[in-house]
């Protein structure tokens, strides 16, 4: 099968994962500004995806790609450190025009799976888990909630500076990234010539600076509202 | 006396080599399978060769002595391959490239040979294109051609000034589709060092494994030679590091004749030399005097400003420049053939207009065609050539002119062929500049490229079959055979004497010195006197270096200076050939200029009554003088002319 | 103005493929801005010989920028520090007086050490061995150089791609150890032709999988191959070879 046994099917694996758990991103980002706006509006969307069979299923495929997404990359990594050699260049410089992101793309996607088990232990876990569970209350810092009342579990957590700032780390990292990400899924498939390689990386590090900002503009709302106990 | 047998079909001029194709005998496909065939070399003559006998059934082993047969230094060559294809209506056809590169030859080449390269000139072209070559387009989609030295026509195929790496890639990649279906065994890293004989005919070659040392055998059932020419004997050339001419001088010691050794060709514009270090010179291609002026200062004095650096090229005035080219030869100008314009430097240089610290540099100026251009279009033609200057020079001929001086470039002399290209060793053969056929006394810019594909695609292919259609019935050889043998304890003798000398200096200094007695004795000027006291300083060279080089390392391991070194011992016997050659030949041709003989006006004075010959050369015996042979040149169909560039 | 300068070189010494390599220091004085870098190594060869050690074996020939074997990773770059050149074509007056400079193989494992600075690179060559042709004999009569029209930017392109020296610099430069630059211009010089076309399917199909069998990594689109050419090759020929290769694929 050429998507797994050759170099660019599996480069094009990594590339169609990466490109739908971008969609997913972006989603996600949708339905946490609506929180900014309305508490109830996007309690509405935690309980739309819910354990229903879509939303489970979704999860599932959603879990997929993550799992796909690294697995074709610690499976490249390994492969591309093989065919490195044995000895090692004694002066390594970054020439001028590499990304410092594009070098360093598997230890970033560690550090974001890393904080992404953070983000589930925190929410998901205590979401949609716990309804799956059939818990229909959960404990979050002393007091109980329904699992469907994600406004709730975005108040509480940030609320914590330390959450705070892991999660802007998170996002850092995120738009690391993704500055490097984006143009390169389109030049894996091939949509891509010396016009539209400026074009191309333009639009990614404006995704990729959407997508960071939103996020941080949601987390750090919540601090900020948290921080004059919901007077404001 | 040895009877020179060129084979030269007869008939017409124009139907010589269609009637020779049409009764030459063939090798029927079964039988093709059955003969092995031996290519050394991998340039444009050997890729090309090796991969159109692949195809045709034989089965080839090619050798190179690079890493891979796409380094080959036909590679380098920028500028273009000519073919009369007359694409731009200027009036060209296979007759004016024919004339024209007779006369630009000096009329020192064979007639016949001469012709079929302007007829299969066209068929070069096709053949690139169908390989995928990219060569230059107009906007409307049709090739491109410019012009070049020597020639009143734009007939010059070019892809940007990367020709010669284009036409190579596109037989290096035929070559490699043979090697791929198992046709070709491709051995690199390779050298050969000694040709086999078995009953006179060349039935196989001794190399030397550069990676490991080894001593290897190969037989088979002709031997064909594409190893270039020897122009590395002037240690600076424009040639590269490794190229040499011992495979063609164990050819040579093997009984085939050298010809016309004295023939080389000094190139007008290369990147003047710097300092002692220097390793190699760079040459900028012929194509930069379609739109580049060469000028030197008419006052003295400007010119010695120049060279101590108190005033700049773009300082000196329009009138106190002296377009020397145009002035002297108004009707080709910038564009003479190469060793006219060579000479015209030097004589320059030697009056005392030199610039460059040096004094040994004239200026190629692209002022005008900027002007009447635009830059855009200037760097579209030349911009890698002009980045190549900037990055050696470190100066930008955008702005100021380039300088350039005369260098070594190209041997037209080489191993002696017939009109089958075999040498006079049966099953011997010997291609491209390897060979001395098609250029005579002067080699004409884009002509090189030409001949090497003309001898591997379209010639060779055909004319071995006539030697091989008699050789169906002979078995392969084994290398047990004691010639195979002998020829193995020769050369096994040759490195052990070597390593043994173990003396003081390094392979380079030695050949340094070469190059300087070469250059200076045997280079754009000769005469009687300078010529034999060069033979006496090189027999002495000879003796240094067989009594005082110094090689490290071991003979059975990898091993660069003793590489070097077997080179070497070669160039400077080929040197005392050349010298030899130059001596005999009391005139001045093409590329072979004695002071003695010279018009009034400077110019070369050819003697065709005595001289309308290709000098053979024999080989007599180590430390023996070899035997001079005649080939006349009895021209037909061509009226021998003094050339005239000027009206 | 070029002048005299004096360094110190650090260069990789290793007998052979399976053996330890190291890095020797040797000193050099005198040396002019003017001359290259090859020449440089020439005067350190010179300076070793009379010393009675072996010289430093490294891959050049043509010294003119050309020919593709000069293979020198200096400073952390492949060819040196300077830009779009080889390492042949690099001059002394990148370096100051004083300076160290740091000389290494192409350390990849599709290209083994041979010795020292040498290494072998013949995997390209079985590469183009497998589909980098038009598949077109040679000698017989073929249609006319001018039978079919190539659009000048189609033409351009190609000679942009077809200016690959086969060096190795991609390949060296790239933290995969990847050939994809290498691979793609050969695919993309022949397939914006009408000429190559025809085969460029099935060519870029046969080039990646003997890529991939001689064990050179996966592109991950850093770009240093791009960064570090010689002679400019653009990633886009990576991005065609990969529409190729994909479009093939999905046919079959």
């Amino acid at each position: 099968m050429w998507l797994l046994n050759s170099s660019i099917g599996r480069k094009l694996i990594m590339s169609i994962s990466g490109v739908f758990l971008l969609l997913f991103l972006i989603f996600h980002l949708c339905m946490n500004v609506t929180a900014v706006f309305s508490e109830e509006a996007y309690n509405m969307i935690c309980t739309l995806l819910g354990v229903n069979w879509y939303a489970v299923a979704a999860t599932v495929v959603l879990a997929a790609i993550i799992a796909i997404h690294f697995i074709y990359a610690t499976l490249l990594t390994l492969q591309n450190r093989k065919a490195r050699g044995n000895d090692r260049y004694d002066v390594n410089v970054r020439p001028k025009g590499v990304s410092w992101a594009s070098q360093n793309m598997f230890v970033l996607g560690v550090i974001i799976i890393g904080f992404m088990l953070l983000h589930f232990s925190q929410f998901w876990y205590k979401m949609m888990f716990a309804e799956l569970l059939g818990n229909h209350e959960v404990e979050l810092g002393g007091t109980l909630v329904s699992p469907q009342n994600g406004a709730a579990f975005i108040r509480y957590y940030f609320s914590h500076l330390w959450v705070v700032i892991a999660y802007l780390i998170w996002y850092v990292a995120l738009w690391f990234h993704l500055t490097h990400g984006i143009w390169s899924a389109l030049q894996t498939v091939g949509w891509n010539n010396t016009l539209w390689y400026n074009r191309w990386k333009t639009i990614g590090n404006i995704v990729a600076t959407l997508i960071f900002l939103g996020f941080a503009f949601v987390t750090i709302v919540f601090y900020l509202k948290s921080l004059c106990g919901g007077a404001c | 006396m040895d009877q020179i047998n060129s084979k030269i079909p007869k008939g017409p001029l124009a139907e010589k080599w269609k009637s020779y194709k049409d009764h030459q005998k063939l090798v029927n496909p079964a039988n093709k399978r059955r003969l092995d065939i031996i290519v050394i070399g991998t340039g444009l003559a050997g890729a090309s060769a090796a991969a159109s006998l692949a195809e045709m059934g034989f089965n080839v082993l090619n050798f190179c002595i690079q890493d891979s047969p796409r380094r080959a230094h036909s590679i380098a060559a920028q500028g273009g391959i000519n073919a009369a294809k007359n694409y731009p209506n200027d009036g060209d056809s296979v007759y004016r490239l024919f004339y024209d590169t007779i006369k630009g030859g000096d009329y020192r080449a064979r007639e016949a040979n001469v012709y079929r390269l302007a007829e299969v000139s066209n068929s070069i072209i096709d053949q690139c294109v169908a390989q995928g070559v990219p060569f230059a387009r107009e906007y409307g989609g049709w090739l491109d051609n410019r012009s070049f030295g020597g020639a009143q026509v734009s007939r010059t195929f070019y892809a940007r000034g990367q020709t010669g790496q284009q036409l190579l890639l596109g037989a290096y990649s035929a070559l490699s589709r043979q090697i791929g279906s198992g046709k070709v065994k491709m051995y690199t890293r390779h050298e050969m060092l000694d040709v086999v004989l078995v009953d006179g005919r060349a039935r196989g070659i001794i190399t030397r494994n550069l990676i490991t040392g080894e001593v290897e055998r190969y037989a088979a059932h002709a031997v064909v030679i594409a190893t270039g020419g020897y122009a590395n004997t002037f240690f600076l050339s424009t040639n590269a590091m490794a190229s040499n001419g011992s495979a063609a001088w164990q050819c040579y010691r093997k009984g085939a004749y050298f010809a016309n050794p004295c023939m080389a060709q000094i190139h007008p514009t290369c990147i003047p030399v710097h300092g002692e270090f220097q390793s190699k010179l760079t040459l900028m291609s012929e194509s930069l005097r379609n739109d580049g002026r060469i000028w030197v200062p008419k006052k003295l004095e400007d010119a010695k400003a120049l060279r101590e650096g108190k005033l700049k090229p773009t300082q000196i005035k329009e009138e106190d420049r002296d377009y020397y080219l145009e002035r002297r030869y108004p009707a080709f100008g910038n564009l003479v053939p190469r060793d006219v314009a060579s000479r015209a430097a030097k004589e320059r240089c030697d009056a005392g207009f030199g610039v460059n610290n040096t004094g040994l540099a004239v200026y190629l100026d692209f002022a005008d065609a900027i002007d009447r251009l635009g830059k855009e279009v200037v760097a579209e033609k030349y911009g890698n050539l002009f980045q190549m200057y900037e990055k050696i020079v470190d100066d930008n001929p955008y702005e100021t002119p380039m300088m350039i001086f005369p260098a070594l470039h190209y041997t037209m002399g080489g191993i002696w062929v017939d009109y089958e290209l075999m040498t006079s060793i049966p099953g011997l053969f010997a291609i491209g500049e390897a060979n001395f056929s098609d250029h005579g006394a002067n080699r004409l810019g884009a002509s090189a490229l030409m001949q090497g594909l003309a001898d591997g695609y379209f010639v060779l292919p055909y004319t071995i079959q006539n030697y091989l259609a008699d050789q169906i019935q002979v078995p392969r050889f084994s290398t047990d055979l004691p010639e195979f043998e002998e020829a193995e304890n020769h050369i096994r003798k040759r490195v052990a004497r070597l390593m043994e000398v173990k003396g003081k200096r390094s392979v380079d200094s030695i050949h340094k010195e070469l190059g300087h007695i070469m250059w200076n004795h045997v280079g754009m000027a000769r005469d009687k006197d300078g010529l034999i006291e060069a033979i006496k300083m090189l027999k002495d060279l000879k003796k240094e270096f067989w009594s005082n080089v110094r090689i490290p390392g071991k003979a059975d391991d990898l091993n660069v200076e003793l590489e070097k070194a077997l080179r070497l011992a070669d160039f400077i016997e080929i040197g005392e050939l050349m010298a030899r050659d130059s001596l005999d030949r009391e005139e001045s041709c093409g590329g072979h200029f004695r002071v003695e003989h010279q018009t009034p006006e400077g110019e070369a004075l050819r003697d065709d009554e005595h001289f309308a010959y290709v000098s053979c050369w024999k080989y007599q015996g180590e430390d023996q003088d070899p035997e001079l042979l005649k080939e006349p040149l009895d021209y037909e169909f061509v009226v021998r002319q003094q050339r005239n560039y000027k009206n | 103005m070029d002048k005299n300068i004096d360094i110190t070189l650090k260069v990789w010494r290793q007998k052979g493929p399976k053996e330890k390599g190291f890095f020797e220091t040797y000193q050099l004085k005198g040396i002019s801005q003017g001359s290259s870098f090859l020449e440089m190594l020439d005067v350190l060869n010179e300076q070793l010989i009379n010393e009675g050690k072996d010289p430093v074996v490294f891959d050049h020939d043509c010294r003119e920028g050309i020919c593709g074997m000069c293979s020198l990773y200096i400073n952390g770059h492949p060819h040196g520090p300077d830009t779009e050149i080889t390492t042949c074509q690099l001059h002394m007056r990148k370096f100051n007086d004083g300076d160290t400079i740091t000389i290494e193989p192409w350390r990849s494992a599709g290209f083994p050490v041979i010795r020292d600075l040498m290494v072998d690179r013949y995997a390209f060559d079985k590469i183009i061995q497998s589909g980098g042709f038009v598949s077109v004999n040679t000698g017989g009569t073929l249609p006319d150089a001018n039978a079919i029209p190539i659009p000048k930017h189609n033409a351009e392109m190609a000679m942009d791609a077809a200016a690959c020296i086969g060096c190795g610099a991609c390949v060296a430069a790239c933290k995969n150890g990847s050939a994809m630059l290498f691979v793609s211009a050969k695919v993309s010089q022949l397939a914006l032709l009408p000429q190559g076309r025809v085969e460029a399917t099935k060519r870029a199909k046969a080039m990646v999988a003997k890529m991939d069998e001689l064990g050179f990594g996966n592109c991950t689109n850093t770009r240093a191959c791009e960064m570090e050419c010689p002679k400019g090759i653009s990633v886009s020929n990576i991005a065609r070879l990969n529409r190729e290769f994909i479009g093939a694929k999905l046919k079959d």
